[in-house]
């Protein structure tokens, strides 16, 4: 098959299964889940009903990007761009596996086709383009598909004059596309500074994990940066810090709490706040930033 | 006798070369038979030489960018750079002495110097760290280019470090943050910035100041993102398989030149930067004078325009349905 027609075949495949919006409607019944935090059960509906944050403790289980915009975005209102966007192995690269099997595993595994979906939607009603990681996806590591998705709906909200959110998670950048993908860097960063130029808000949601380039680029460059409670937010990664310093690293190191206290983040915001916190800032930003226009 | 630093793969080599020494010690007039072996072991070492140094792998490379001797920072300033006043300082925390910023005259034209600084012993290496910056590095050298920005004096940024310094305190005073605004700042200046890949380049804390218009590597040099070391103990668990990942990650000068990262290579001597410093700084003061002279003519918007597209460039991937 023809590679273009092999993409297609596996877009329209895989669309089906992303593309069905609310994290609701695929629940299967009757299942339990432990949480990774207390240790007790929670009957998934359960769960579910409280956008996957533990009932008893309050720990905050991972999202998948699909669940993410659900959460963020005004029901009903997002659609997906650059939805078949996906990596290549720009370097051919293999050590231990190929990265194409990588690749084909992840998309196999959480029927996306990068670890990033994007589009526009409306928060609170306010305009914007919206983006979430996906850190089942090679750890939601930043390669070229990423970066350019990224840049992209940064470019979109500067030209189409909305507000920029993005919902970040990822283990860095992704190594199997080497140069290429430190690069994503300086290419997301470059996008953030010209939207900032044109006077348009950008905001972030750091949540479990953000490190490395990803953080080190677009994710913290935001106007405003929120973190969910206890995601662990930073640059380099806690082995190769106890590695190179040669001593343990001391308790809640690198967490949203530490990093707020530390001066990094603007809050640490409950999932279930999320939504209104983004959209009550929105509602100062957007509007001095739309001020002249007729809307 | 002080011991040289060898690289594991120079080692046949320099043992070869430390008995020919020890045998023209000796006064071999009374032996011919002795004097031919001399003459013959002289040519098997010009051979071997080539061999060893003429196709470098890429872990070879990797090896003669870390070499200790290679020329640093400082050398270049002290060598082909005038008037050098180092600004200290990043009016927040401190001066991190990982990172070098500097006025200097290169050719008659004033500019704003940028690098990595690593020490030039052991003890220098620790009070500059090896040239792996905390965020108050990275601030500096943003003090730096707003400097050069205002003024409108060039920046030559000189690359050379294992990466941005992993620790508590690092993280804490915000690594990552330093980084990312950096990157956004670089990438509106008004003047021309080009940079030198003079050794490691390690990843964010190397990119943090090595975003430009143009990128010039050391043929010996590297830039990646990540150590083969750190990308070998992911994959391998293993640090120690270093040498297997090094050509994968494409992180040679030659690599980046074939991806379109890096705009020139400059050759360096047999053996690398180290075997003939003059030659090299030569070499380097001449393409950076060219490269900025190339730049400082275009308006300044449009270079910024021109940086935000090199960068836009960057990056392979599938348009699908
Ligand atoms: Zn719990």
């Amino acid at each position: 098959m023809p590679i273009a027609d092999w993409f297609k075949a596996r877009d329209e495949r895989r669309y089906t299964s992303i593309g069905g919006g609310s994290a609701q409607t695929d629940v299967p019944e009757g299942v339990w889940s432990k949480c990774d935090a207390c240790k007790r059960t929670i009957y998934e509906g359960e769960l579910v009903a409280a956008n996957r944050v533990c009932p008893h403790c309050g720990h905050h289980f991972p999202l998948t990007a699909m669940q993410r915009i659900d959460l963020m975005a005004d029901e009903g209102t997002f659609v997906e761009f650059d939805a078949g966007l996906t990596s290549v192995d720009p370097l051919q690269f293999c050590a231990v596996k190929p990265y194409a099997d990588s690749l084909d595993a992840a998309q196999d595994k959480t029927g996306l086709n990068e670890a990033i979906i994007t589009g526009r939607a409306t928060i609170g009603g306010h305009d914007v383009v919206i983006a979430a990681m996906d850190f089942r996806f090679i750890g939601a590591s930043m390669g070229s598909a990423v970066g350019e998705k990224v840049t992209r709906t940064l470019e979109a909200a500067r030209a189409e004059k909305r507000a920029a959110v993005i919902v970040t998670a990822s283990g860095g950048a992704r190594m199997q596309e080497g140069i290429l993908s430190l690069m994503q860097m300086a290419k997301t960063s470059s996008a953030v500074a010209r939207l900032g130029s044109a006077g348009l808000p950008y905001i972030s949601v750091l949540t479990d994990p953000t490190m490395g380039g990803v953080t080190a680029s677009f994710a913290v460059l935001a106007d405003v940066v929120f973190a969910e409670p206890a995601a662990r937010i930073g640059f380099a990664g806690p082995l190769i810090i106890e590695q190179t310093i040669r001593q343990k690293l001391p308790r809640g190191f690198q967490s949203a709490e530490s990093m707020l206290q530390h001066g990094m983040l603007d809050g640490v915001v409950p999932r279930d706040e999320l939504a209104s916190r983004v959209s009550l800032v929105l509602d100062y930003l957007a509007l001095a930033s739309q001020s002249g226009d007729a809307s | 006798m002080s011991r040289k630093y060898v690289m594991e793969f120079e080692r046949p080599l320099i043992e070869l070369e430390e008995q020919l020494v020890a045998l023209r010690r000796i006064d071999l007039s009374d032996n011919p038979d002795l004097m031919i072996e001399v003459s013959a072991l002289a040519s098997e070492i010009d051979r071997l030489r080539i061999e060893t140094y003429g196709h470098l792998t890429p872990w070879e490379r990797v090896q003669v960018a870390r070499h200790p001797d290679r020329p640093k920072v400082q050398d270049y300033l002290a060598a082909i750079f005038s008037d050098v006043i180092e600004l200290h300082g990043d009016r927040l925390y401190g001066d991190d002495a990982a990172i070098v910023a500097a006025l200097a005259t290169l050719d008659g034209r004033r500019m704003v110097v940028l690098g990595h600084r690593k020490g030039s012993n052991t003890k220098e290496n620790i009070k500059r760290n090896f040239g792996s910056p905390h965020p108050e590095g990275f601030r500096k050298a943003m003090r730096a280019m707003r400097l050069a920005d205002k003024f409108g004096l060039p920046i030559v940024s000189f690359m050379d470090t294992k990466g941005a310094h992993p620790g508590i305190d690092a993280e804490e005073r915000g690594q990552a943050w330093a980084i990312a605004e950096s990157l956004a700042l670089l990438s509106e200046l008004h003047v021309p910035i080009v940079t030198v890949g003079i050794g490691e380049g390690g990843s964010g804390g190397a990119l943090a100041i090595g975003m430009g218009d143009r990128l010039i590597m050391l043929e010996n040099s590297y830039y990646s993102v990540i150590s083969p070391e750190a990308c070998a103990s992911i994959l391998y668990k293993d640090s120690a398989r270093a040498a297997d990942v090094a050509e994968p990650l494409k992180m040679t000068a030659g690599d980046l030149l074939d991806l379109g990262v890096s705009d020139e290579t400059i050759p360096e001597p047999l053996g690398g930067a180290h075997q003939d410093p003059e030659a090299v700084f030569s070499a380097v003061s001449e393409r950076i004078s060219s490269a900025v002279g190339s730049l400082v003519v275009i308006d300044d918007d449009e270079l910024v325009e021109r940086r935000y597209k090199r960068h836009r460039a960057i990056g392979v991937f599938e348009e699908g349905a």
